[in-house]
């Protein structure tokens, strides 16, 4: 098996992502939001195709269209009394809908399932950059959005501004999945936050344990999908979401026995 | 001696409901006023609503910035959150040696109790551990909501023990919920008794008359005998 510079950045790109996935996934479990970054992989399409039309970065085209919708979600929680879940479910269809329309049909399966085979070495850069500083702002908002997914009352009293973290916590989803959309696809990429994360969660006791195994399940399904695609020459996105599912279910033995 | 808490005229509606219907009371420093009332009284939502949680007509006026303490009634959407006790203190930015101080205050000795989940332990153990968690930062005043359920009435009774003493050691303000009528007669400097409006308002002696007390219940007492009709 020939070891290319595509393999590398492909393999890089895929372990900062799944990585910073993992941990994010961790926190959005906690907040009851597990269906929000499935919800926001739809949400992508749409850009996606634009871009792949276009002859774009597809992150660049899920990231516009995911701002837009991460903000309007985040308007209408404000301003209506409905829960994130319920805005998240329509706006996801409706950006469904659009995506259906607009993606070419010889490209839509590279946008439902992802392609990271033809990376270049600035998209491996920029995915590094901005997986780390999504970590940094993760590890800044993740206590205080903790609390407030304990309590938003012991929060309040807490001086935090909890209408602001969310903002900023939707937005950092945001850029995760725009990044992950390329390696698992659209479809999948809810898989890729959620999973790692439910599986740590099975047998954590406490948040550094949870936070450290979400985002270690999340760097190996990557790594492990990838280099099971080299040997099958299976789409790399559904081998590392079947991986992340392999851990899930060694998690759960692990604790029942 | 200086009011820490003004509120006047408050009314909070939910849907064009008044939940809290012109209520009106004063706090001084290092008083307590304890709150009872029939279920959905607007009790706890007064308290939600004093911490800025929920919007309202009228006036709220705290001494200025003034360091509040609260206990909810519940936390914990589940019980299986990977979170261990000394993670829930150090969302405070403290050193553990405060954490210690705060866990002894409550009568919390054994420090084995910050390696558990915060899901896992009785509710009478969470009730301690919300209190010091409270404490931490000297607050001016506590907010105490009690739980409806939960607590045996051994542990009920040793928790207002606990925040007397509390509230002699740190001379705190406090506002306290509960439906234990006699917690005001052992612990209260006024008494608020309300059913959305105030029914009585002052020290538990003057205000607490068998009339007022069969206005305040009296109401949900033939409610209860309608729906066996």
């Amino acid at each position: 098996m020939p070891i290319t510079n595509q393999f590398l950045f492909s393999l890089i790109t895929a372990i900062f992502v799944g990585g910073v996935a993992g941990c994010l996934g961790s926190l959005m479990i906690t907040r009851r939001m597990a269906l929000v970054g499935d919800a926001l992989g739809h949400v992508a399409l749409p850009g996606i195709g634009l871009a792949l039309l276009l002859g774009l970065n597809v992150s660049l085209g899920a990231f516009v269209f995911l701002l837009v919708g991460v903000l309007l979600i985040w308007f209408l929680e404000k301003k209506t009394n409905l829960a994130t879940e319920t805005l998240v479910g329509v706006i996801f269809v409706l950006s469904l809908a659009l995506g259906f329309l607009i993606t070419p049909q010889p490209e839509l399966l590279e946008a439902l399932i992802g392609d990271i085979s033809k990376v270049s070495l600035l998209d491996t850069s920029v995915s590094i950059i901005l997986s780390i500083f999504v970590l940094y702002v993760i590890t800044k908002i993740y206590s205080k959005i903790m609390l407030a997914s304990i309590s938003e009352d012991l929060a309040a009293v807490s001086r935090i501004n909890i209408s602001k973290y969310n903002l900023i916590y939707l937005l950092v989803i945001s850029i995760i999945v725009a990044l992950g959309v390329k390696v698992v696809g659209s479809l999948l990429i809810g898989a890729l936050v959620i999973i790692p994360a439910a599986a740590s969660r099975i047998f954590s006791t406490n948040m550094r344990q949870y936070v450290f195994w979400s985002a270690l399940f999340g760097v190996l399904s990557c790594a492990l999908g990838i280099l099971l695609s080299q040997i099958t020459h299976f789409p790399v996105g559904p081998l590392i979401i079947l991986v992340c599912i392999l851990f899930f279910i060694i998690s759960l033995i692990f604790k029942k026995s | 001696m200086q009011n820490i808490l003004e509120v006047k005229n408050l009314t909070v509606s939910f849907n064009n409901e008044k939940v809290i219907d012109n209520l009106s009371f004063n706090l001084k420093k290092g008083e307590n006023l304890v709150v009872v009332g029939p279920n959905a009284a607007g009790k706890t939502v007064l308290l939600r609503t004093l911490i800025g949680m929920i919007p309202f007509e009228g006036e709220i006026k705290w001494q200025e910035n003034v360091k509040i303490g609260y206990v909810p009634q519940r936390i914990l959407p589940e019980k299986n959150i990977p979170l261990s006790i000394e993670e829930f203190f150090n969302f405070k930015k403290i050193v553990p040696e405060q954490t210690r101080k705060a866990l002894q205050s409550v009568g919390i000795n054994d420090l084995s109790v910050l390696k558990k989940k915060i899901g896992v332990i009785s509710s009478g153990q969470l009730q301690r551990i919300l209190i010091a968690w409270s404490l931490i930062g000297n607050p001016e005043i506590l907010l105490f909501d009690e739980p409806l359920s939960g607590i045996d009435i051994e542990g009920e009774e040793t928790i207002y023990n606990l925040l007397s003493q509390i509230e002699k050691e740190r001379n705190l303000a406090m506002i306290l919920i509960t439906h234990d009528l006699s917690v005001v007669y052992k612990f209260a400097d006024s008494v608020l008794c309300m059913n959305k409006k105030v029914i009585c308002y002052g020290s538990p002696q003057e205000a607490l008359t068998p009339q007022k007390l069969s206005q305040l219940y009296g109401g949900e007492i033939k409610l209860y005998k309608h729906a066996h009709h």
